[in-house]
């Protein structure tokens, strides 16, 4: 595929990496996380630890949607599917999600929930256009990439007065997230979660650009590097972060020029914030409360806003106790550091989050990465 | 419904003929009356027409040639009914004869069972059934016995194909997935992905315009072009030759692989800018975030051959026009934890897994 696999090219990666293993600084070790699903994805696929030096280490961050989805949020669109009886239209990814009582989405759709699977925000306003008498809900999720569909649905609805369909809004902002793990004991007692840069998002940053990042640079003193999902885009980074930590330098580089800029996309970033504003608070999965982190629709659109609509309220369930998924969003832990990990908690039957998405870090190692250990613990 | 308009009394010795143009399945259809007895003679024995068939019995007598039974039983769910490149029909003859060819036996019998669903249209039906006969006729698998039951409006999706083959395999060939050892060379017979992704391509919410059809073919001259090549070394070495034929369907290549490594205990090691994959459905997937490992085919088969045959089988996969694109994909190796893993294009290595969830639902 031409403009695709110039990126996967497996001889210009194996250059990269001998520049990476010629550069490491010997009794250096390096612990970059990638902020991102689909770095993380891409890094266990494409199987990029085997082309680093040993002193360079992946470490998987937060940048899954479907994992940071706390279960009472889950919970709600259960609730919608299933008592209100709407249908409930949300990505894939999400219907597999474990919520309270042992159901989800997709178990509540055995019940007779009517649960729709969507690939786009316009596929769910198509749904609710096509069945006027019954209410539509969209159960949007997703970081600063997949808010500006969901703005443009919500307008599109009222601009149809299209008074049966209405969104909850899980949409979860990257900067604050990259501040709570800066921020949190793990990191800042030096020497517990060794951190030394991030690979910083592609898509999320094609919309706000790279400046967001610049603070963390200079307050934190950690380089950032916003590199594409392509595997080659990876290595290519991890190069660059090599070199700043190398050089004692901390700021943002791009590595995706091609689809970023400092500034990012102006427009969405406008129609983002026509439609949506901050949450004051909003719970992650793993992070916890993380102030200022999420989106919800401004009063103009309150008519579309599910969460008023319905008068749902968000209650806050506790991980099952055995689950290591906040650790393993924070970097604290490996996957394999999880007892449950490939036993109780397989990507068939998962209890945490990081094992239902494929950007998962737990669904990623267990789906590529397993072979690696050995004995594996297997699920009998 | 619409017969109603056409519905003038039937005189003596006159039956209404079947609506094909604006007819539509009805209850009546699957009661055992008049009109099931009808849709029967009309439709679905006249489409098949066999010396079977034509005695009107509740099941076929035959004899078969020596050797052992292999008996094999599909249903088919496909949505939608008619795709690129095929139908349900199609598809239900196929399916079923590539799940007894596989066991390296040659089909001989197809039973058939539809479940219709009422208000299904008769001409669509027809469309079907003739497409089914056709599928049959060509591979020279005639349909034997069958079946037709009705139900409500809203309990099916127009037509279900339950489709079973019988056959006979020769003593002495054992093909099985549990019989591949470390060292045996992995074979696969073609470019991989065609059928999910042309079913995909129509798919409600997704319907993307492209060039790819489904690969939905009868497989067991191939496999019998296979099993001769190597017959003569199998003769002498019984330890030679092909150990297991499957054809990756439902959860495509990588369930497959899974399923005989599991089987037989051992690993594989594929080596990924290998496996053929046509550009366009390459680049389907990408765009839809598959992965053509997990992606279905109707038309194609894995072998796993003895190291010292590979490349005769590997000849004589490319000699047959459904196996022109054959590669040799990886081979078994020694691996107690049975995992299926591949060396990426990219340099690295990955374990390639069982599928999780459901990645395309009703595909076949």
């Amino acid at each position: 595929m031409k403009y695709i696999d110039e990126f996967r090219d497996g001889a210009v990666a194996r250059q990269i990496g001998v520049r990476i293993a010629a550069e490491v600084q010997p009794q250096r070790r390096y612990h970059f996380m990638e902020f991102c699903g689909g770095h993380t994805h891409a890094i266990s696929r494409y199987g990029i630890s085997d082309l680093l030096p040993d002193a360079v280490k992946m470490i998987h961050g937060p940048g899954c949607p479907v994992c940071v989805l706390p279960i009472g949020r889950v919970d709600l669109a259960i609730r919608l599917a299933l008592d209100h009886k709407v249908i409930l239209a949300t990505y894939g990814d999400c219907l597999r999600v474990p919520a309270s009582s042992g159901l989800s989405l997709l178990k509540a759709k055995a019940r007779g929930g009517d649960v729709r699977m969507i690939y786009s925000a316009a596929d769910a306003l198509g749904l609710a256009r096509r069945n006027p008498q019954r209410e539509v809900v969209f159960f949007a999720i997703g970081f600063e990439t997949t808010t500006p569909p969901t703005a443009l649905a919500i307008k599109q609805a009222a601009a149809e007065d299209l008074a049966n369909f209405s969104v909850v809004c899980n949409h979860v902002l990257t900067p604050a997230a990259i501040t709570n793990i800066l921020e949190s004991p793990e990191v800042r007692k030096l020497g517990t979660v060794p951190l030394d840069g991030f690979i910083g998002p592609a898509h999320v940053s094609t919309v706000i650009g790279s400046q967001p990042y610049e603070f963390f640079a200079e307050e934190y003193r950690k380089p950032v590097v916003i590199a594409g999902f392509e595997p080659l885009d990876v290595m290519q980074a991890i190069l660059m972060l090599v070199r700043q930590v190398n050089d004692g330098r901390a700021e943002v580089e791009n590595e995706f020029t091609r689809a970023v800029t400092r500034a990012g996309n102006l427009k969405a970033q406008q129609l983002v914030s026509e439609v949506f504003e901050l949450r004051r608070s909003f719970e992650w999965r793993g992070l916890g409360e993380v102030p200022y982190s999420a989106l919800a629709l401004r009063g103009e659109f309150a008519a579309f806003d599910a969460e008023r609509k319905f008068a749902l309220e968000t209650k806050h369930v506790a991980d099952n106790k055995a689950c290591e998924c906040g650790a393993i969003l924070r970097g604290v832990k490996h996957p394999r550091d999880c007892k449950i990990f490939g036993t109780v908690c397989t990507p068939e039957n998962p209890v945490g989050s990081c094992m239902v998405s494929s950007e998962g870090a737990c669904a990623a190692h267990y789906s590529y990465g397993r072979y690696e250990e050995d004995p594996i613990k297997t699920a009998a | 419904m619409d017969e109603g308009r056409s519905n003038k009394p039937v005189k003596a010795g006159y039956v209404r003929p079947l609506d094909l143009k604006h007819g539509r399945v009805d209850l009546t259809h699957g009661s055992g009356g008049r009109a099931m007895a009808q849709l029967i003679e009309q439709l679905f024995a006249a489409a098949f027409e066999n010396e079977f068939l034509a005695q009107g019995n509740d099941g076929a007598r035959f004899a078969l040639p020596p050797g052992r039974v292999v008996m094999a039983i599909d249903s088919h769910v496909v949505s939608p009914l008619f795709f690129p490149g095929g139908d349900i029909g199609a598809l239900a003859v196929h399916g079923t004869i590539n799940d007894v060819a596989v066991m390296g036996a040659t089909p001989i019998y197809l039973a058939a069972s539809f479940i219709l669903e009422e208000g299904f249209p008769l001409g669509d039906l027809k469309r079907v059934v003739d497409s089914m006969a056709a599928a049959s006729r060509a591979a020279g698998v005639p349909i034997v016995s069958g079946d037709t039951k009705v139900v409500e409006r809203g309990k099916g999706d127009g037509v279900f194909i339950t489709t079973t083959g019988i056959g006979v395999v020769p003593d002495g060939l054992e093909l099985s997935g549990d019989r591949a050892r470390p060292g045996d060379r992995i074979l696969v017979s073609g470019f991989i992905g065609d059928h999910g992704m042309a079913i995909m391509s129509l798919r409600e919410s997704l319907a993307f315009a492209t060039e790819i059809v489904s690969d939905s073919a009868a497989l067991h001259a191939l496999v019998a072009a296979l099993i001769a090549s190597v017959r003569e070394d199998v003769r002498r070495d019984p330890h030679r030759g092909i150990r297991a034929l499957r054809d990756p369907t439902r959860g495509g290549l990588a369930t497959t692989l899974n399923e005989i490594a599991t089987q037989s205990r051992v690993g594989m090691m594929l080596d990924e800018a290998a496996i053929p994959v046509r550009p366009q459905v390459e680049a389907a997937c990408e765009f839809l975030g598959l992965d053509p490992l997990y992606v279905a085919n109707e038309g194609k088969l894995v072998a796993i051959v003895a190291p010292e045959d590979a490349e005769t089988v590997l000849a004589a996969m490319r000699a047959h026009p459904l196996g022109r694109d054959a590669r040799q994909i990886g081979a078994v190796i020694d691996d107690r934890n049975h995992f299926v893993q591949m060396q990426t294009r990219f340099g690295g290595r990955r374990v390639v897994d069982w599928l999780t969830g459901e990645q395309l639902p009703r595909i076949c």
